[in-house]
């Protein structure tokens, strides 16, 4: 007997078939995952395909713009066997010609002369302007083009071509930035009239900031009341949080500029108390105040809903400990019950700080000229102006920015924490 | 949340003041959406109350701004209200053709993300799946992305040709999907996604596993245990996050402003139209509409979470 327990416990376990039992068991959680994986693969790839990967490429435009290198192969030969620094001779021009009498044939003047136009304001036309007369012109071409233009001989243009010949550049994330380079190719920042973006991105941090902050000092009384009140009257309270949160977002920002408007009904209510005169009605909205007012209680629900959840658990007892042991109310609220929000407050701002850096429909209908954030900017290059190498360079900064704090986020409350209602 | 009996006079001051201003709060969070209705009555083209409004003199409210929403698109909106009047309505007046849009769009593409979300979730949440936390991540970046970004590249990406297709000659043809209902609803369902992974998963983290474990016990093979016994205990969670996923398209206007061709208006690019270029008072009547609609919806998802509460039972929360 003792014979074959001490045998047993040197050979490997086994199961009934024989198999070490270790390598059973690897196989059956190796199965146990692949199970799992499988159940999340099929919403895992369509997430990838149709948003992951979209949005990659469409960011890779930032970094890749082909609009004038595909339709100058004789200037792209030029460059590539003349490094910067050398004169431009009439081979230069020469080059230029060939590739402009194609561009009047396939009509792509006018493409090739907005990818330059980016980097030098007002050469769009010079493309143009030049590809009509390239088939009658003679040589020498030098003498020709600047006949035509004088800007021909510009040495920025010439160097704006030349950065443009490589289709990739990271000229865009300079002008996304609010930097250019001059005629010699060294950074420099852009004139003071002309930065827009750095400016932009500044304020839609401000605002998006100010929101947070706003949000979680109007939401953390309300959550306390809803988290400290009897079940029934919480329940009942909660409607008005909830309600919000599932009306639609265009009912809301209407909602607002009905009321905020200086013919609406909050001016009229302040006319008639005697607060204003008629004369002195307040612009409260298209301005950065309707912006503030109109986010502050949309994203409002989402501060106060993680802030409910976490001051749910909080027992009352401690507090009542707190000040049996002679704390007064306002070191017990500070020392004991706000510490313990934390994990709430944290979750609440972070998310509203989150969703609020990406707004675009309440900015764009309330925000008036100086209410407007980055996304109105990406909407404007990407529809307007078509400048969608910019809008790109944008949109990636934003995403930078906005995937920080998801990674923050996750770190502090965790993905598998989100709640909603 | 009642005053302890030893509150000082300032203590109590305080507990008053903090009470008035939740309730002034409150007032901020629901006056915006209460106010819209009454307006939407309002007899004038006015966005304020009128002083026959105040002194609630019939003459100051009317059904003209509803009456407007019916009409408009209308090929003879001033037919009388018989049977013809209203099929005109049902074929061609605009409210109801942008409904029928957002209806459509909406069911489609809430049937993709709950019918596919569900089964991620059920996945995410077993113990042995890999990388679950960056797979989440994935998952939930819908909502976190901005939303100018994912139309931006979701209309790179309709846009392409890669669609197989017959164009008009029944010729094969590479088409694309910008442009067409199948388009905005994949584009939608994707931005549904992350309310139906987060309100799911939530719902089967409080799904006690022994009851699975249970009904394997006493016979049943595991889809038996699934369809019979998990499946109907996480019903209503299902029906809450496709319900998420539902109001999102419902709602979303970037998106379909980026992919969809002109005559594809929806409810919210609609709304966007008539606030962006001459605001009328027919607006409010719509949000009234909507808001009655977020009522409903808020009372359906209520419900639901009673009886998942009451299903559940004593299971650990």
């Amino acid at each position: 007997m003792t014979d074959a327990t001490a045998d047993l416990s040197h050979a490997p376990l086994t199961t009934a078939d024989g198999r070490p039992l270790k390598a059973a068991l690897a196989e059956s959680l190796a199965v146990r995952r692949r199970r799992a994986f499988l159940l999340v693969a099929p919403l895992f790839l369509f997430i990838l395909i149709s948003f992951i990967v979209p949005i990659g490429q469409m960011l890779l435009k930032s970094v890749y713009n082909d609009g004038f290198s595909a339709h100058v192969p004789a200037l792209s030969a030029w460059f590539d066997a003349n490094p910067p620094g050398s004169a431009i001779d009439e081979t230069a021009y020469a080059a230029l010609h060939a590739d402009l009498v194609e561009m009047k044939r396939n009509k792509t003047a006018g493409v090739a002369g907005t990818r330059v136009n980016y980097d030098v304001a007002g050469t769009r036309s010079l493309f143009t302007a030049a590809a009509r007369g390239a088939e009658k012109m003679e040589p020498p071409y030098k003498e020709a083009f600047l006949k035509l233009d004088k800007k021909w001989g510009d040495p920025n243009v010439w160097r704006a071509m030349r950065s443009a010949a490589s289709p990739f550049t990271m000229d865009f994330y300079l002008a996304a930035n609010d930097l250019k380079r001059d005629a010699e190719g060294a950074i420099v920042p852009v004139p003071e009239g002309q930065a827009v973006y750095k400016k932009l991105m500044l304020r839609t941090l401000t605002l998006s900031l100010e929101i947070t902050a706003i949000c979680l000092l109007i939401g953390f009384p309300i959550a306390h009341l809803l988290a400290t009140l009897p079940m029934r009257k919480a329940m009942l309270l909660m409607i008005f949080v909830l309600l919000p949160f599932w009306t639609s977002l265009l009912v809301r920002t209407t909602a607002w500029m009905v009321l905020l408007q200086q013919q609406g009904v909050l001016n009229d209510l302040l006319v008639w108390i005697g607060v204003i005169d008629d004369k002195g009605r307040i612009q409260m909205i298209y301005n950065q105040m309707g912006t503030i007012i109109a986010m502050t209680h949309i994203l409002l629900p989402f501060t106060i809903l993680p802030l409910y959840s976490v001051m749910k658990t909080i027992p009352p007892s401690y507090v009542r400990a707190a000040r049996s042991l002679g704390a007064t109310s306002w070191t017990a609220f500070r020392r004991v019950y706000l510490p313990q929000t934390l994990p709430g407050v944290g979750a609440g701002g972070l998310l509203v700080f989150i969703l609020a850096m990406g707004y675009y429909i309440t900015p764009a209908l309330v925000g008036g000229a100086d209410g407007q954030m980055i996304s109105n900017l990406i909407a404007f290059h990407m529809q307007k102006s078509l400048n969608w190498s910019l809008a790109a360079a944008l949109a990636a900064q934003l995403l930078i920015v906005v995937l920080i704090f998801f990674w923050i986020y996750d770190r502090i409350v965790g993905i598998d924490k989100m709640k909603l209602g | 949340m009642a005053l302890p009996v030893y509150a000082s006079p300032l203590e109590k001051l305080w507990h008053y003041t903090y009470l008035v201003l939740c309730a002034l709060i409150l007032l901020f969070l629901i006056a915006p959406i209460i106010i819209v209705i009454p307006l939407s009555f309002n007899a004038e083209p006015y966005f304020t109350f009128t002083e026959k409004m105040m002194t609630l003199d019939p003459a100051g409210y009317s059904l003209r701004w509803y009456d407007s929403l019916i009409t408009f698109g209308m090929q003879n909106p001033e037919a009388p209200r018989v049977i013809a009047f209203w099929w005109d309505f049902w074929e061609n007046a605009t409210w109801v053709q942008v409904t029928k849009h957002s209806v459509i769009i909406g069911v489609f593409a809430t049937l993709i993300s709950a019918g596919l979300g569900t089964v991620a979730a059920l996945g995410l949440t077993r113990p042995e799946m890999p990388w679950r936390k960056q797979i989440t991540a994935v998952l939930i970046s819908p909502m976190i992305v901005p939303i100018i970004i994912s139309a931006t590249g979701m209309f790179f990406f309709y846009s392409g040709q890669w669609v197989p297709g017959i164009d008009a000659q029944g010729r094969f043809e590479w088409g694309r999907l910008a442009g067409t209902y199948p388009g905005i609803i994949l584009a939608h369902a994707a931005l549904g996604i992350p309310f139906v992974i987060i309100t799911v998963t939530a719902t089967l983290s409080g799904f006690d596993q022994s009851l699975v474990r249970a009904a394997a016990s006493l016979g049943a093979n595991p889809r038996t245990a699934f369809f019979r016994v998990q499946m109907p205990l996480i019903m209503p969670g299902v029906v809450s996050g496709g319900l998420f996923a539902f109001v999102t398209s419902f709602d979303e206007v970037v998106a379909v402003l980026f992919i969809a061709a002109n005559d594809q208006q929806t409810i919210p690019r609609q709304m966007w139209n008539g606030i962006r270029e001459q605001i009328s008072p027919a607006i409010l009547a719509v949000a009234t509409l909507l808001v009655i609609i977020s009522v409903a919806l808020l009372t359906v998802v209520e419900l639901l979470r009673r009886r998942s509460e009451r299903l559940r039972g004593v299971s650990p929360a």
